[in-house]
């Protein structure tokens, strides 16, 4: 330990305000930026969803109205 | 090779890989970046010259470091957008742009308090400072011009010009300190020279880029996830995919 | 590798290296702009512009510094070991000024040839070492002072 107490490492001779400033919107904004990025993904597997759904509705309707013209496209990967 | 090379370019087989990795990245940055600020600040000794201020190293190298290795490999997945039009390049500039935008800006924000205590400003028109404000402004732009366009294709070759544009930026902040009379100091890590400080101070330095480095690669593999699934949304596998309820 | 793929990764090379050489010309054009301060080689050359404000940037020269008991007014001597430039200031200094240490100095250079600051900036080096082994070095190179002068007295006196 580079310090004799918990209070001189709080302090750093007098640098502590610019040391602790630093630390403290460096993990602030790491935080938030793997915070956001794991929202979005959740975000994006969320929207996938609902749009299928809403196909899987909307095909069904169409079954039960029993329309003579349905087009299914299936959209397979091109990999 | 070019067998590899397609594969790599396959989101579905990416999308698969980047899974596996993910736990593995977070948990090993996460580890290496708190073990190296822990050392760094409570039990590397203080300089002879800055006392404790110099502690900011611990994360103004790491930031500034990995900012700059972004904007490479951007302009390198450029390249390979701009060529062999990869679908997986374009993805990867996309997802860590703003990665690197907040990394620069970390890195001059850090920069700019440490100034202040040791130089006696928190900024100075200097070479290497510019350079790097304008590496911000690069990223910046970048996000932007992407967000300007709607069509796929058009913005990602738009965007990849635009990297390989700016790349000439990265040698200028690289010798900046080099080239020209700059109030910033030379590099504390030279790639071809033992560090110019004892081991208790560029070991803890050393564990913090590479936590963060690890950390970059984990925000990156899993911004590309969600930047694959916008994409694909209307192929099957991510179909089977989201209904499995794996996410 | 495909024909097409080639001649693209061709533009995008001759793009780079276009770019490349546009800015490096750009960047030596301009490299007196670029550089932040002048050194006390070029002013002494006569290089820097009198009554301009400019920057001068070097090391303080040991045992150059005077302070003025009654105000804030210092004068000290930069230099980069071929020349040397007077400077004085007047104002609080920062922290790391000392004999010895780098400093980039803001102000006008008068008709005399000294240089009047009106902000003085420190700048230090990569090399960051512990209190005790900044202590150790100094000591050796004294002792290495001493012995070399021991040696200059001792061929003097025989």
């Amino acid at each position: 330990m580079a310090f004799d107490s918990f209070s001189a490492f709080l302090v750093m001779e007098g640098h502590g305000p610019y040391v602790w400033a630093c630390y403290g919107v460096f993990f602030v904004l790491m935080i938030a930026m793997m915070v956001w990025s794991v929202h979005r993904r959740k975000a994006a597997i969320e929207s996938c969803r609902r749009g299928y759904e809403f196909q899987a509705d909307r095909s069904e309707q169409q079954a039960a109205r029993g329309s003579a013209a349905s087009f299914t496209r299936v959209n397979v990967s091109q990999d | 090779m070019w067998q590899f090379f397609h594969k790599l370019g396959s989101p579905k087989w990416f999308f698969g890989i980047a899974t596996r990795l993910m736990p593995w990245l977070l948990a090993g940055g996460v580890l290496l970046l708190m073990a190296g600020i822990v050392w760094g600040l409570a039990f590397a000794p203080k300089d002879y010259l800055q006392g404790n201020s110099y502690r900011i190293i611990f994360i103004h190298v790491p930031t500034a470091f990995i900012a700059q290795s972004i904007y490479i490999m951007m302009a390198v997945a450029a390249v390979v957008t701009l060529v062999w039009r990869m679908k997986l390049a374009d993805v990867f500039v996309k997802a860590v742009a703003p990665v690197g935008l907040v990394l620069t800006f970390l890195a001059l924000f850090t920069g700019a308090v440490w100034g202040k205590p040791t130089w006696g400003t928190w900024w100075i028109w200097d070479a290497r400072l510019t350079s790097m404000l304008i590496l911000l402004f690069l990223y910046g732009g970048v996000i932007a011009l992407d967000r300007a366009i709607n069509d796929e294709k058009s913005a990602a070759r738009a965007v990849a010009i635009l990297v390989l544009v700016g790349v000439v930026n990265i040698p200028i902040i690289k010798y900046s300190v080099e080239w020209w009379n700059t109030l910033h100091q030379p590099a504390t890590f030279k790639l071809t020279e033992k560090p110019s400080m004892p081991a208790d101070m560029w070991v803890p330095l050393l564990l913090s880029v590479l936590g963060l480095y690890l950390l970059f690669g984990w925000l990156a593999c899993l911004r590309m996830q969600t930047e694959i699934l916008f994409r694909e949304q209307r192929t099957r596998w991510v179909k089977d995919y989201v209904m499995a309820g794996r996410g | 590798m495909h024909p097409i793929r080639k001649k693209r990764l061709t533009i995008v090379l001759f793009l780079l290296v276009g770019l490349g050489i546009a800015v490096a010309l750009t960047t030596y054009a301009l490299r007196q702009n670029i550089n932040l301060f002048y050194d006390p080689s070029q002013i002494s050359a006569g290089e820097a512009p009198v009554d301009v404000r400019i920057r001068a940037g070097g090391m303080v020269e040991e045992g150059s510094v005077v302070r003025d008991p009654d105000s804030l007014t210092i004068e000290f001597r930069v230099t980069d070991f071929n020349a040397s430039v007077p400077v004085e200031y007047t104002g609080i200094l920062p922290d790391l000024f000392a004999e010895g240490q780098g400093v980039v100095a803001m102000g006008r250079l008068n008709n005399n040839g000294r240089f009047v600051a009106d902000q003085v900036l420190a700048k230090h080096d990569e090399n960051y070492m512990p209190p005790e082994v900044a202590d150790a070095l100094e000591k050796a190179a004294k002792g290495q002072n001493k012995a070399s002068e021991n040696a200059t007295t001792n061929t003097v006196s025989y």
